[in-house]
């Protein structure tokens, strides 16, 4: 079966949704300049059909990229690629590497193991994000 | 969207032990509903209930707005596979799909022919020769082809190999989206259920333990970790599920109706898989468990 420019899979042990891990993949492939503007993403009954997962699932999946505006739907046909993401983002890809590579190496000097940072990382980025919501 | 299943105090009783009771139930249209418990938690008997091959000893059942077998037009309405797909052994493929074509008004010919060509089956073989997995591809054709509303699937898979299994599976699911089909199948195998079913019904000991569209059960239920604490004194709003506990931490199943904002509480999503398993883990207990240590 033709599944178009990307094919998805799904990493049960991941403990992401599977609707979110379609999600990261699309956006991912559009990061990378895998897909790419007019691309055409794989129609839900041929994701069902590849991945044995629940239409709803997709569906799910394709609305939150359309609402992202990353793509958009054209009923009867399918659903395509409107955005890149390899854009604006990219160029600051490499001055944040380079502070979060000093704040790591600060983190060493003081003694922190690997699991220490990562705890300290995911707790400063949960904490950070629930005061977004907040 | 009406509902696929709805019951109201719904008990079936063999004897004198109740296989299924209290069940209030309602299920939407257009979901692929996965039934959980453990063995003899009441699955069978509630998916039996909906096809109308039981009669309920108390409360009642409606499937699609309907009463369960009440005639022709409700039969031709839902579709049962029963556990171990059965098929006539002594019948070929062929035969099957005609008396498909007999028995069911919306018979869909030209799916099923397809259908059994793409999997390559041999219509003139007779059915007991086939594999399991063939088998239960066959009668998912029937299923299917008798184009109903909604299907009922008890235990499809449990006795396939994982490759056949797949396959099942991604029939099941490809004629879910293509006939907009509503699907209630019960599984014990919580891989199964996470990929294929967007809405959950545990079944423990008799009773619905919990039931809802997964994706707000997953949102509502936390795990949390933290310095030990009774969990009668958590906010109102917060059930707890499980709850275990050593000298200095406790850690919690809670089901909650908001974010948890309690700073002390180390807070973690639960997979599919850990929640039915905290849902099976609680038995049939009611109210919150007492505090106690578990070493």
């Amino acid at each position: 079966m033709d599944l178009g420019m990307i094919e998805f899979h799904l990493d049960a042990g991941s403990g992401v949704s599977p609707y979110q891990q379609i999600v990261r993949q699309v956006r991912q492939a559009c990061r990378l300049g895998m897909l790419r503007e007019g691309d055409q993403l794989p129609t839900v009954k041929e994701v069902v059909a590849h991945l044995a997962i629940n239409p709803n699932t997709v569906l799910k999946a394709y609305r939150e990229l359309e609402r992202d505006g990353i793509v958009s739907p054209r009923p009867g046909v399918g659903t395509f690629v409107t955005a890149t993401l390899a854009d604006g983002s990219l160029a600051a890809h490499e001055p944040l590497r380079r502070e979060l590579r000093g704040w790591l190496d600060r983190a060493r000097r003081a003694g922190l193991d690997d699991e220490s940072i990562e705890a300290l990382f995911r707790t400063t980025f949960r904490s950070a994000a629930a005061e977004d919501v907040a | 969207m009406s509902a696929v299943i709805r019951a109201r105090d719904l008990g079936k009783r063999y004897g004198r032990r109740w296989a299924l009771s209290d069940c209030t139930l309602d299920v939407p249209a257009g979901h692929v509903v996965g039934l959980v418990g453990p063995n003899g938690a009441g699955k069978t008997t509630l998916l039996n209930l909906a096809a109308g091959q039981l009669t309920p000893t108390t409360g009642d059942i409606e499937v699609l707005g309907g009463r369960p077998a009440s005639g022709a037009g409700q039969l031709a309405r839902v579709g049962f596979v029963a556990q171990d797909t059965p098929t006539y052994a002594g019948f070929t493929v062929a035969e099957h799909l005609r008396l498909g074509a007999r028995l069911n008004p919306r018979w869909d010919d030209a799916l099923a022919r397809d259908r059994i060509a793409r999997l390559g089956l041999d219509p003139g073989a007779r059915a007991g020769k086939l594999s399991g997995g063939q088998r239960a591809q066959l009668a998912l054709t029937l299923g299917i082809a008798k184009r109903p509303e909604l299907l009922i699937l008890d235990e499809p898979v449990a006795a396939l190999d994982p490759l056949a299994r797949r396959e099942f599976l991604q029939g099941l699911l490809e004629a879910t989206a293509e006939h907009g089909l509503s699907v209630v199948l019960s599984s014990h195998l919580l891989s199964d259920v996470e990929r294929a079913c967007d809405y959950l019904i545990v079944l423990v000991d008799s009773r619905v333990r919990v039931a809802g569209e997964v994706d707000d059960l997953l949102a509502a239920h936390h795990r949390l970790t933290g310095p030990r604490r009774d969990p009668a004194r958590l906010p109102s709003g917060q059930d707890v599920v499980t709850a275990s506990h050593t000298d200095r931490q406790s850690t919690l199943v809670v089901r909650a109706d908001g974010p948890i904002h309690d700073p002390a509480w180390t807070v973690a999503r639960l997979t599919l898989e850990d929640l039915v398993l905290a849902y099976l883990d609680s038995g049939g207990q009611t109210g919150r468990p007492a505090l106690e240590v578990l070493r």
